[in-house]
C-alpha cells in the first residue's frame, strides 16, 4: 500500500493513502475512444467525485474501476498492487462494490435476500457444512445476517426486509442497491449516478446517507453524478471529464474557478 | 364402497407416482433453464446416456470398446469386474460433471447473450451428439438397469387394503421408492437453492447477470454448477426409468412428457414442476380409467398435450409461472 501521507480536506477530515490508482487509461469502442489517456487516484476514506456533461465518459471510467470494460492501454493499481486484467466478480472479490446507473437488482427476491448477497464475496465455509447447518456455515450465516441487519437498519428500510424489490419505488431501490454494496463491507464503494431521476427530498436523503457511510464506516466511495450542488456538497476531491479527456481535477473549490471546467459546462462562444 | 371409487383411488395413487417421475424430468429442465435462460432439449438425453453410463461403469464395460476394436483390430469388451451401485453411481456423477463442464466450455460460453432460439438448437445439436456418444461409447444395444430397488408388487398394501376393500391395491415396490426419492431430491434442491451460497449465487444468476457480477458471482462458474446438478437430476431419472423399463433409446424420449408439466407449470418454478407433474400423472391415468373406456382408450399418449393446449389459451404463463406484464 501506498504510504504518503495524504490531505486534510476542506471540513477537516484527515484523508489516507491512495486505494486505486489510474494510470494513463484510454478506452477505445471500435473508432469511438471514449476515454483519453487520464491518470487519477482514489486516496483511503474521501468521497471521490468524476463529473463531467453528458457523454464525457464518466460511466466508462467506472466500468473500467469495476472490471466490467478492460481499456486498451494504461494500468490500474489496487492498493498499491499492478491490477491485472479482471473479470466484473473477480473485481468485487476484491473488495470493489458498486451501484448501477439504472439499477441491478434481483427483482424476484426480498430487501433481505438481496443485501445478503452482498455477503457472498465474503463466505467460505465448505458446501457440506452449509449442507448441514453446522459449525462455521452456522456462525458465518449468523454474521452475515448480522452484517446485513445493521446496514439495513443504518438505511432505515428496515420496514420492508421482507418486501420483494420488484415492488419497491425507484428511490427506495436506489437505496437498496446502495445497501447491498455495503454489505459486501467494501474497500472501494462505487455509485454511479446515485441520484439519478430523483426527487429534490430523495436527492437529500440519499446525499446523507453516502456521508454517513463515509463517516460511520470510514468507506472509500468514487460516484458519479450529474448534479453540481450535490457534488459539490458531498466530495472531498473531483475529477472533471469532458470528450474522454480529464480537464479538472482538485477539491470542490478549486473545480469552481477553474476556467476549463467552466468552459464545458457552460460552454465558449467561438467567434 | 362402490367398487368404481376403489379402483380410481387405485388409479389415483398411481397416477401420482408416475406424476412425481414426470416432475423429476421436468425439474431438470426448471433449474437450466431459470440460471441460464436455455431451454434444454437434450435433458432426456441425458436422462439415457447417464443411465447408459451408469449401467457400463457398473458392468465393467470399456467405453468405445466398439470403436477400439474396430481400428485396433483387437477383441476388447470387459475391464472384467462388477461394481456396487453407489460406487457406480459416484462415478457416473463425475462423468455427468466433466460433461457439464465440457457443454459450458465448449458450447455455451461461445453462445453468451445470444438469442433463446440459438440457443436451443444448440441442444438440439447437443442432443444428437450425446446420443450418438453414449451409443459409441457403451453400444446401443437394450440394457438392464439393477441398481438393488426393489421391485414388484408391494405385498403389505395389497394386503392391508384388500382388509379394509376386500379389493389389494396393485401398487410397484419401484413406484413407491422412485417417489420417496423424488421427494427428498426435491426437498434437497430447495434447501440449496434457499440456505447455501451456492444455491443464493444460483438464485442471483437467475435473475439479473449483471447485478451477480457486481456481487462478485462468477457465471461461467454457476452454469457450469447447473448443468452438472441437471446432469444429477437427469442420473435419478435415468435409473428409475431405465430399471423401470430397461436402458433404451426411448428413455430420451420421456423428455417430451415433460412438456406439458413445463406449461402447466410455468418453465420458472420448481414448485410448479412438482405439481404441474402429479397433475399430469393423476390427470391422464384418471382420465384413461374414466373416460378411455368410453372412446377406445390409449387416452395416455395425448392427454397431457391436450391439458397443457388447454391451459396455454387460458393462461399462458403456466399455473405458478411469473405473470407477465408488460409496461408501456
Amino acid at each position: 500500500m501506498n504510504t504518503d501521507d495524504g490531505y486534510i480536506t476542506e471540513d477537516g477530515r484527515k484523508i489516507g493513502g491512495v486505494v486505486m490508482e489510474m494510470k494513463n487509461i484510454t478506452l477505445r469502442f471500435g473508432g469511438v475512444t471514449a476515454i483519453q489517456d487520464i491518470t487519477f487516484d482514489i486516496r483511503e476514506g474521501e468521497i471521490r467525485a468524476i463529473i463531467g456533461p453528458n457523454g464525457a465518459g464518466k460511466s466508462s471510467m467506472l466500468n473500467v474501476v469495476s472490471g466490467f470494460y478492460v481499456p486498451q492501454e494504461g494500468e490500474v493499481f489496487f492498493r498499491g498492487e499492478k491490477r491485472p486484467p479482471l473479470k466484473p466478480f473477480e473485481v468485487a472479490r476484491q473488495g470493489i462494490a458498486r451501484t448501477f446507473q439504472n439499477i441491478a437488482l434481483f427483482e424476484g427476491m426480498s430487501v433481505l435476500d438481496n443485501v445478503m448477497t452482498g455477503r457472498l464475496t465474503q463466505m467460505n465455509s465448505g458446501f457440506i457444512s452449509q449442507a448441514l447447518w453446522r459449525g462455521k456455515a452456522e456462525r458465518e450465516e449468523i454474521e452475515n445476517r448480522e452484517i446485513c441487519e445493521r446496514v439495513i437498519d443504518f438505511l432505515e428500510i428496515q420496514p420492508i426486509r421482507k418486501t420483494p424489490v420488484s415492488r419497491l419505488p425507484y428511490g427506495l431501490k436506489k437505496r437498496v442497491e446502495l445497501a447491498r454494496a455495503l454489505a459486501s463491507e467494501p474497500k472501494l464503494l462505487l455509485l454511479d449516478e446515485p441520484m439519478a431521476g430523483m426527487n429534490v427530498e430523495e436527492k437529500e436523503d440519499m446525499s446523507r446517507f453516502i456521508l454517513d457511510v463515509n463517516d460511520e464506516f470510514g468507506t472509500t466511495i468514487a460516484l458519479i453524478e450529474h448534479d453540481m450542488g450535490v457534488v459539490m456538497d458531498l466530495s472531498d476531491r473531483v475529477v472533471v471529464m469532458d470528450y474522454g479527456k480529464k480537464i479538472g481535477d482538485g477539491t470542490p473549490s478549486d473545480i469552481r474557478n477553474n476556467q476549463a471546467v467552466i468552459d464545458a459546462y457552460l460552454g465558449v462562444s467561438h467567434d | 364402497m362402490p367398487d368404481q371409487l376403489i379402483y380410481a383411488i387405485e388409479v389415483f395413487l398411481n397416477g401420482l407416482m408416475a406424476g412425481v417421475l414426470y416432475a423429476l424430468v421436468a425439474l431438470g429442465f426448471v433449474l437450466i433453464y431459470k440460471a441460464s435462460g436455455i431451454f434444454n432439449y437434450a435433458q432426456g438425453v441425458m436422462a439415457l446416456f447417464a443411465a447408459m453410463t451408469l449401467v457400463g461403469v457398473m458392468e465393467g464395460q470399456i467405453p468405445f470398446a466398439h470403436l477400439i476394436n474396430a481400428i485396433l483390430g483387437t477383441e476388447i469388451h470387459h475391464f472384467g469386474w462388477h461394481l456396487p451401485a453407489l460406487l457406480g453411481i459416484l462415478l457416473t456423477m463425475i462423468v455427468m460433471i466433466i460433461l457439464a463442464w465440457l457443454v459450458q466450455r465448449i458450447i455455451f460460453k461461445h453462445l453468451v447473450g445470444q438469442e433463446p432460439i440459438i440457443l436451443f438448437m444448440a441442444t438440439i445439436g447437443l442432443a444428437y451428439f450425446m446420443e450418438g456418444l453414449g451409443d459409441m461409447m457403451w453400444g446401443a444395444n437394450i440394457k438392464k438397469l439393477d441398481v438393488g430397488l426393489p421391485q414388484g408388487i408391494n405385498l403389505w398394501i395389497d394386503e392391508t387394503t384388500y382388509n379394509i376393500f376386500d379389493y389389494g391395491f396393485f401398487i410397484d415396490n419401484l413406484d413407491i421408492v422412485a417417489s420417496i426419492i423424488a421427494a427428498i431430491l426435491v426437498g434437497v434442491l430447495v434447501m440449496f437453492a434457499q440456505y447455501t451460497k451456492e444455491g443464493r449465487a444460483m438464485r442471483a444468476v437467475a435473475d439479473d447477470h449483471q447485478a451477480a457480477l457486481s456481487v462478485g458471482v462468477s457465471l461461467n462458474f454457476i452454469w457450469i454448477m447447473v448443468w452438472s446438478v441437471a446432469g444429477f437430476v437427469a442420473l435419478v431419472a435415468g435409473i428409475m426409468w431405465g430399471t423401470k423399463s430397461g436402458v433404451q433409446f426411448s428413455l430420451s424420449l420421456i423428455a417430451l412428457k415433460a412438456l406439458p408439466v413445463l406449461m402447466l407449470g410455468g418453465f420458472t418454478s420448481i414448485p410448479g414442476a412438482i405439481i404441474g407433474g402429479l397433475i399430469i400423472g393423476v390427470g391422464e391415468k384418471l382420465f384413461e380409467f374414466l373416460v378411455g373406456p368410453l372412446i377406445g382408450g390409449a387416452t395416455e399418449n395425448w392427454f397431457a398435450y391436450v391439458l397443457a393446449l388447454l391451459l396455454l389459451v387460458f393462461r399462458p404463463q403456466g399455473l405458478f409461472g411469473e405473470k407477465i406484464i408488460e409496461r408501456v
